[in-house]
């Protein structure tokens, strides 16, 4: 079987939705975080695999990007669990239920 | 040289003005400060006068004034000034020279009176206000002098303000004196309207010019009519002469300086001061307004002789003298003898004022006794007074020869005689001179002759301080005449602009015969009738009804309360009904509808704008709540709301596509 564009974008919906799911089911702050992570991950998948079945695939453009989305990544996983330290410092607790300072 | 003392002629009036404030500001304890403050301020004034007096002898008709603008209001320009020209300057001798002698008596007569700084104030104010009067250049400026002139008269007859009749007499003056002055001040207004000016002399603009009286036309006859109504209420002549024998509730030197001298003369000189008005148009030296000046005139001065001949009170037989010789020099003026009319007024002005302290220096001898039928035999017990009162009452009563009176009286008869309108005034005041001959003879006897009575049994001479001015204007008196005579008629010549000649042969002319016979005739008469007078009149034996007549002032006062006063009650009660209860209830029904429409703009801002402002607020206020609970601050509700959001945006997209 050869892989096509289909095979990775169906591979990368199913990610996205375990990432959503994550997000939205669990209450630990750590755990929404690495949903985020997932979904973040699910769309590299589409640029590289875009980039992969594109017309002109010498250009590596599909790979810088993802390249730069995964420092970003990295980059936004630091400040978020600086963020999750930070909060449980203040709060005794990461759950995201008790975090309900921002309502109305 | 004398365009400078024009200049400062202001300071004439303006000397006697600041001691009374000066006065006004001392102690009642201060009595010698302030008498010497107000006589030295009468001094001064009279230096003054004499000093703008000096250059008026120079020239005939001399003339100078002095304008400056007062204010100006929109495009209107108000001018006002103060001139000197014979009529003025020989007025400013005789007020401050009469003024004087009145204040040194004054001393002596209210020496006891606790008021006595109070009484000075008020003099030389009266004073100022009247120097004010003869100065003025402007009919406005003489208005306003005028009326201090009238508080002043106010202040001073309601002097001893215990006294209910003082103050009632007071009140009287100045109402009856306001009627008057409507008339003027409509006069003035008229003037102003026609002539646009209301300054005498503008180098030929002034309204009493050649250029203003063309302006004035045909109305310088009510104009004049109008102004004589402010004279006639301040000169005491018919019919507004009834307050100025009550005027006599005033301490004596009052009534002798204003109500004989000095303020009483303020409407002749009006007159005499805006005479080229009345004089306008004039066929004969004869015009309406001057008629009426005539008539009113002639008869003033018989009906206050016929009055003063059955009165008892001794300043009230003086103050029907004065309304008398007032009304004579009306006639004057009105035949066209203005410079005998002033002549008789200035010569008026010692003798009355020497008359009334005389009576004063009685009144004081007496205890303040005022009835002539309680007094007599006067004359040995008070010798200066009985001689300087002859010597009074022969210059009234015209004695010729050697008192000033008899020959300005003449002057005047001459005068009436050669009126072309009616010979009937020249009568008329032929009778006036007997008249008053005989009233004064009366008094005399009544005063000085006889029997000594209860009022006269310790009686006394007055202080020197009080008889040295009563010599002072007996000599006047006499000297005056100097200035008089038709061998010298100096006077005469200075006030009406023509050099006087010396001609002795002159002195004796055929109406010094008239008048003596006259004189004589009302002097023997009055000697016959009442050598023997006792308690009652013998006029008053004779003719009862006559005399009770002429008693109750021929009941012009009962006559004035029926007519015009009781009119004025009339008015003033049907005034009060109607505000009462036609204007009240007139004003209580619109503030009804204005309650009306207060409770209506009430409801309706309540029920209608008011709850339609609560109803939106009510709402954003609950549809902030809605939108407040659905912010949680559950993060994951959020995320969730996001992520059906963005499910339902790609439904639509697939459905779309």
């Amino acid at each position: 079987m050869t892989p096509t564009l289909t095979i990775f974008l169906i591979l990368s919906a199913a990610l996205f939705c375990i990432g959503l799911l994550a997000a939205l089911s669990r209450r630990h702050a750590i755990f929404i975080l690495i949903g985020i992570d997932l979904m973040l991950a699910a769309a590299n998948v589409n640029f590289v695999a875009f980039w992969r079945f594109s017309p002109e695939p010498a250009q590596p453009t599909g790979v810088i990007v993802a390249i730069f989305s995964i420092a970003i990544a990295a980059a936004e996983a630091a400040v978020g669990l600086a963020l999750v330290i930070a909060v449980y410092r203040h709060y005794r607790t990461t759950n995201v239920d008790k975090l309900n300072q921002l309502k109305g | 040289m004398s365009s400078w003392i024009v200049t400062y002629l202001w300071l004439i009036p303006a000397v006697p003005l600041a001691a009374s404030l000066v006065i006004l500001m001392l102690a009642n304890s201060r009595r010698t400060a302030s008498a010497a403050l107000a006589i030295f301020g009468q001094v001064v004034a009279l230096t003054m006068a004499v000093a703008a007096f000096l250059p008026t002898l120079q020239t005939p008709g001399y003339r100078a004034f002095h304008n400056f603008t007062w204010f100006t209001f929109g495009e209107q320009t108000l001018r006002i000034g103060w001139v000197i020209d014979p009529l003025a300057a020989a007025m400013l001798v005789m007020i401050t020279l009469v003024g004087l002698c009145i204040f040194v008596f004054s001393i002596g007569y209210m020496a006891k009176d606790k008021n006595f700084t109070r009484f000075f104030a008020y003099l030389s104010f009266f004073s100022a206000a009247m120097l004010g009067v003869v100065i003025a250049n402007s009919l406005l400026l003489l208005f306003v002098c005028w009326e201090l002139v009238g508080l002043a008269s106010y202040l001073l007859i309601g002097f001893w303000i215990h006294k209910p009749s003082a103050a009632a007499a007071a009140k009287k003056a100045f109402i009856t004196t306001r009627i008057g002055d409507i008339g003027f001040f409509l006069g003035i207004l008229w003037l102003y309207g026609r002539s646009g000016t209301l300054l005498f002399y503008d180098h030929g603009n002034g309204c009493l010019e050649n250029a203003g009286l063309l302006l004035v036309g045909a109305s310088a006859t009510f104009i004049a009519l109008l102004i004589f109504c402010g004279a006639a209420g301040k000169s005491g002549q018919f019919p507004l002469h009834v307050w100025l024998p009550d005027a006599m509730e005033g301490p004596t030197p009052v009534s002798a300086l204003i109500h004989a001298a000095t303020m009483v003369a303020a409407g002749v000189f009006l007159v005499a001061r805006v005479y080229p008005l009345f004089s306008l148009g004039a066929i004969d030296g004869v015009t309406p307004s001057l008629t009426v000046v005539v008539w009113i005139g002639v008869v003033t001065a018989l009906m206050a002789a016929l009055i003063a001949l059955a009165q008892a009170d001794i300043k009230r037989i003086l103050a029907y003298s004065t309304v008398s010789q007032l009304g004579l020099m009306m006639v004057s003026l009105g035949v066209g003898g203005v410079a005998a009319g002033i002549m008789h007024l200035l010569a008026h002005g010692f003798f009355k004022a020497l008359l009334f302290l005389g009576s004063g220096s009685v009144i004081h001898g007496c205890h303040e006794e005022q009835d002539i039928r309680n007094m007599g035999g006067l004359r040995r017990l008070m010798p200066v007074t009985f001689l300087t009162y002859a010597i009074g009452m022969m210059t009234l009563s015209g004695v010729p020869l050697f008192f000033s009176g008899a020959w300005t009286k003449e002057e005047i008869l001459h005068a009436t005689a050669h009126w072309p309108k009616s010979s009937v005034p020249y009568y008329l005041m032929l009778a006036g001179v007997v008249l008053t001959a005989l009233y004064m003879t009366r008094q005399m006897i009544y005063v000085f002759f006889g029997d000594k009575r209860a009022a006269s049994e310790h009686a006394h001479e007055s202080p020197r301080v009080m008889t040295m001015p009563l010599i002072v204007l007996a000599v006047c008196a006499i000297v005056f005449s100097i200035a008089l005579t038709p061998a010298w008629p100096w006077l005469h010549g200075y006030l009406s602009g023509e050099p006087a000649h010396f001609e002795i042969g002159q002195l004796i002319q055929p109406m010094l015969f008239l008048s003596l016979a006259l004189v004589a005739g009302g002097i023997g008469l009055g000697v016959l009738f009442y050598r023997k007078a006792g308690a009652t009149d013998p006029l008053a034996q004779a003719q009862p009804a006559i005399f009770r007549f002429l008693e109750n002032k021929m009941w012009l006062d009962e006559f004035y309360a029926r007519t015009v006063l009781a009119f004025a009650h009339f008015a003033a009660r049907f005034s009060d009904v109607m505000d009462r209860y036609f204007w009240d209830s007139l004003v209580r029904a619109l503030a009804g509808v204005g309650q009306l429409f207060g409770i209506l703009s009430s409801h309706f801002d309540e029920r209608g704008i008011n709850s339609g402002v609560d109803g939106a607020t009510t709402g954003a206020r609950g549809l902030g709540r809605f939108i407040a609970a659905r912010h949680s601050g559950q993060i994951q509700t959020y995320l969730r709301a996001a992520g059906v959001g963005a499910l339902a945006l790609l439904i639509l997209y697939a459905w779309l596509a």
